[in-house]
């Protein structure tokens, strides 16, 4: 195995095991303030030491790993959830279909994410449910294109033809041949656009358009931080680091899924 | 060489003389932009924290200290009945653009402000005027309905300042006043510049001119405060820091207090909060101090009614709703509630946000759920100050003396118990010292018995200024930024 891939294995599988730890056991409990705590740097009793309301940092970010992860993986699912299926059926019909659904992914691409966010936010509130809808909504494109691309070429090859005589239909054929084919694809696609949903996430609670206190959130945990910089350096550096290093691990974990899953790379290098 | 050293020695000169040159501008920050700039037609505190003594002055004047101060009006006298108020006024003032001020605008003023279409947003002051009438131009000579001691004190706010009838519809975006500074220029977004009046009837003022910069977010706040970009910064948004500027020799910290009784409003005719008893376990389930120390890093004084503690007659109720978690869920258990979730609307102040997130903790460990939504400024006028669409909400309420809204049937948290408004009533109508002084309590002390709302803490003044800089005011007693006497020293 790769240097690449482990380290990206580990790095991810941690945020990972935090994210489920915390289902069952954080060290303190993220919904108590104990004032007379705030700010205390880190310590035997606190690891990674306090916020400003005396919360325990290290269960924050346990946390905050899971309202990251699951934002992401939902928002992912919904890009992959529709935008696979539309990228098959532009592959499948060149013509009218196909133009159709491209541009309207184009438009969508045409959006920065953020101004989508905001424009939902604005809408319905800010929540961490609409910050996956406007995540996932970004997501749709990338998956259809990346779909299209790796279907279209599959079209051409002759035992896609042979099932077109054989008289499969266009949907069938696309389930049965083209979507197994570029399944490879799909995953490593699926963990870079996993890693950029947690940086979105983040980046949405930054600003204020994410998950709504008193649920904790990585993003929102660097804003608060920032007037305290100066005065307890730690309340940034480590929803910062956590950050970093899950989005790190995951490119890292997407690029050496590639390298494995694409016998031509595994060739050449 | 030669002639390449010369430009650049010039270079030097020019900027070295730059920065020897006595500096006679200032720059202040503030975190809210004014959303116009007529004191006379918007309630927006920052309207006045920029407008109020700089470029606007009513008969009367608020000083440092609170106090009521001659303005336009040199002197007053009333008659015996106490219903007519003589204002006698300053013959030497003029306004900006040139006109003269005279009795005559003061009647436009205050016939304006009380007029059925007025948009001033403390029409109040100006209930009791019954006539205002002009016999000569150097006095002005008010009849008011009933007797009323406060008077003066009332044409001391910015509110009630004299406009000109030429510009008084424009003064939204070109405010024309009397008062020591010019309105210069207005960047939407940025800054308002003010430059000084140099006719102005109490002699030129010290700083030639004022910027003044609207920075919202803290962080900047405190990175505009460190590089020099902003002089002084009356009201910090990031207390957290103020150790840190107090350390630093090139920066004093001036903390003092203000008129902003901070309070967890509830919409007290809405269910569930229509019911005394959950509004009664609320109060018990708050823990001011921790509200302080966690949001305010320790600033601000606890109250326990709506009334200022540097007020003399102020009287401490925080008793009545201590902290207690135990008897706030007995008292939930006694009346028969359970599984109260609540609606808790925060806007944009650091003493909002970061209090509801506390507040909502203490809640929840008394069993209320909340649900933290957070609103920008005009949202929260939207929908909580006009719409009344909100169950709790944190703000702070900075305009001086004004126990008098718990009187208004129309206002966001709908108390307005008809005790309490024949209560106010008779207050209004009394001078004497003692009497209004026992009206007061009793109107402190229903308002917390019948625990309209959470009352929390007075806000503190925590400014920072630059070191070099003299003539701040140290506390608000009301919402203003007052330059006249500002001045930089070595």
């Amino acid at each position: 195995m790769r240097p690449g891939l482990a380290i990206g294995i580990v790095l991810a599988g941690v945020a990972l095991a935090a994210a489920l730890t915390s289902l069952v056991w954080t060290p303190y409990d993220v919904t108590e303030l104990v004032i007379s705590q705030k700010l205390q740097a880190p310590s035997a009793l606190h690891w990674l030491g306090t916020d400003h309301f005396g919360r325990d940092i290290a269960a924050m970010l346990m946390v905050g790993a899971r309202t990251s992860l699951a934002v992401a993986l939902v928002a992912v699912g919904i890009g992959m959830g529709i935008g696979v299926p539309l990228g098959l059926l532009a592959a499948s019909k060149p013509g009218w279909a196909d133009e159709l659904t491209m541009r309207g992914n184009d438009l969508i691409f045409a959006f920065p994410s953020l101004v989508i966010a905001i424009l939902i936010t604005a809408v319905f509130g800010p929540s961490a449910v609409n910050a996956i809808i406007a995540i996932g909504i970004f997501n749709i494109p990338v998956f259809a294109r990346v779909t299209r691309g790796g279907a279209l070429s599959l079209w051409t090859l002759d035992y896609i033809r042979s099932a077109q005589v054989a008289g499969k239909g266009r949907a069938r054929i696309s389930l049965e041949h083209v979507l197994p084919n570029i399944a490879n694809l799909l995953i490593v696609q699926g963990t870079i656009q996993f890693s950029l949903g947690i940086l979105a996430e983040a980046g949405l609670s930054y600003v204020g358009l994410g998950a709504q206190p008193p649920l904790p959130s990585w993003g929102r945990m660097l804003a608060e931080a920032q007037t305290m910089v100066t005065l307890a350096p730690h309340v940034a550096i480590f929803p910062g680091l956590a950050i970093v290093a899950t989005v790190l691990g995951l490119n890292l974990l997407g690029d050496g899924l590639r390298d494995a899953l694409d016998p031509r790379l595994r060739h050449a290098r | 060489m030669k002639s390449l050293f010369k430009p650049a020695f010039a270079a030097l000169l020019v900027s070295t003389g730059m920065a020897w040159a006595a500096p006679d501008a200032i720059t202040v920050g503030m975190v809210l932009e004014p959303p116009n700039l007529d004191p006379t037609a918007g309630a927006a505190a920052a309207i006045d924290e920029v407008v109020y003594a700089n470029v606007f002055e009513g008969l009367t004047r608020f000083g440092a200290d609170g106090a009521v101060l001659p303005g336009l009006a040199e002197a007053w006298e009333v008659s015996a009945d106490g219903r007519i108020w003589t204002f006698f006024l300053r013959s030497d003032v003029k306004f900006h653009d040139g006109t003269t001020f005279d009795a005559y605008d003061v009647e436009f003023s205050l016939n304006r402000a009380r007029a059925e279409d007025s948009t001033n947003a403390q029409k109040p002051l100006f209930a009791g005027i019954d006539l205002v009438e002009v016999f000569e131009l150097g006095n002005i000579v008010i009849t008011l309905k009933e007797p009323d001691g406060a008077f003066p004190w009332k044409m001391a706010w910015g509110d009630a300042v004299i406009v000109a009838p030429e510009s008084a519809a424009t003064l939204a975006t070109n405010p024309v006043g009397t008062g020591p500074f010019v309105f210069s220029e207005w960047v939407q977004g940025d800054h308002v510049t003010l430059t000084a009046n140099e006719d102005y009837w109490g002699g030129k003022p010290a700083l030639a001119r004022a910027t003044f910069r609207f920075i919202s977010d803290p962080t900047a706040a405190f990175a505009a405060m460190m590089a020099g970009d902003v002089d002084a910064f009356p009201n910090f948004p990031a207390p957290e820091t103020l150790p840190l500027l107090a350390a630093d020799p090139r920066f004093k910290v001036i903390v003092g207090s203000t008129e902003g009784e901070t309070i967890l409003a509830m919409n007290n005719k809405v269910a569930p909060l229509d019911n005394v008893k959950l509004r009664e376990a609320i109060a018990h389930a708050i823990n001011r101090q921790d509200i302080i120390d966690g949001a305010m890093f320790g600033y601000g004084t606890p109250i326990g009614t709506h009334f200022a503690p540097h007020n003399p007659d102020y009287v401490d109720l925080t008793g009545l709703s201590a902290y207690n978690q135990e008897m706030a869920k007995k008292i939930l258990a006694d009346a028969g509630l359970s599984g109260i979730k609540l609606r808790l609307a925060l806007p944009p102040p650091t003493y909002a946000r970061r209090g509801g997130e506390i507040i909502a903790a203490q809640l929840r460990a008394v069993g209320i759920e909340t649900e933290i939504s957070n609103l920008e400024w005009a949202q929260w006028l939207e929908q909580v100050f006009r719409g009344k669409d909100f169950d709790l909400t944190i703000v702070s309420h900075t305009e001086p003396m004004d126990i008098d809204i718990y009187s208004r049937p129309d206002y966001y948290f709908q108390y307005a118990r008809p005790e309490f408004v024949a209560l106010i009533d008779k207050l209004k109508g009394t001078t004497d010292a003692t009497a209004r002084s026992e009206l007061l309590r009793q109107a402190q002390e229903m308002i917390a018995k019948d625990y309209v709302n959470g009352y929390l803490f007075q806000l503190a003044k925590t400014g920072v200024a630059n070191a070099k800089l003299v003539g701040l005011w140290e506390n608000s007693p009301t919402q203003a930024n007052d330059l006249t006497a500002v001045h930089w020293v070595d």
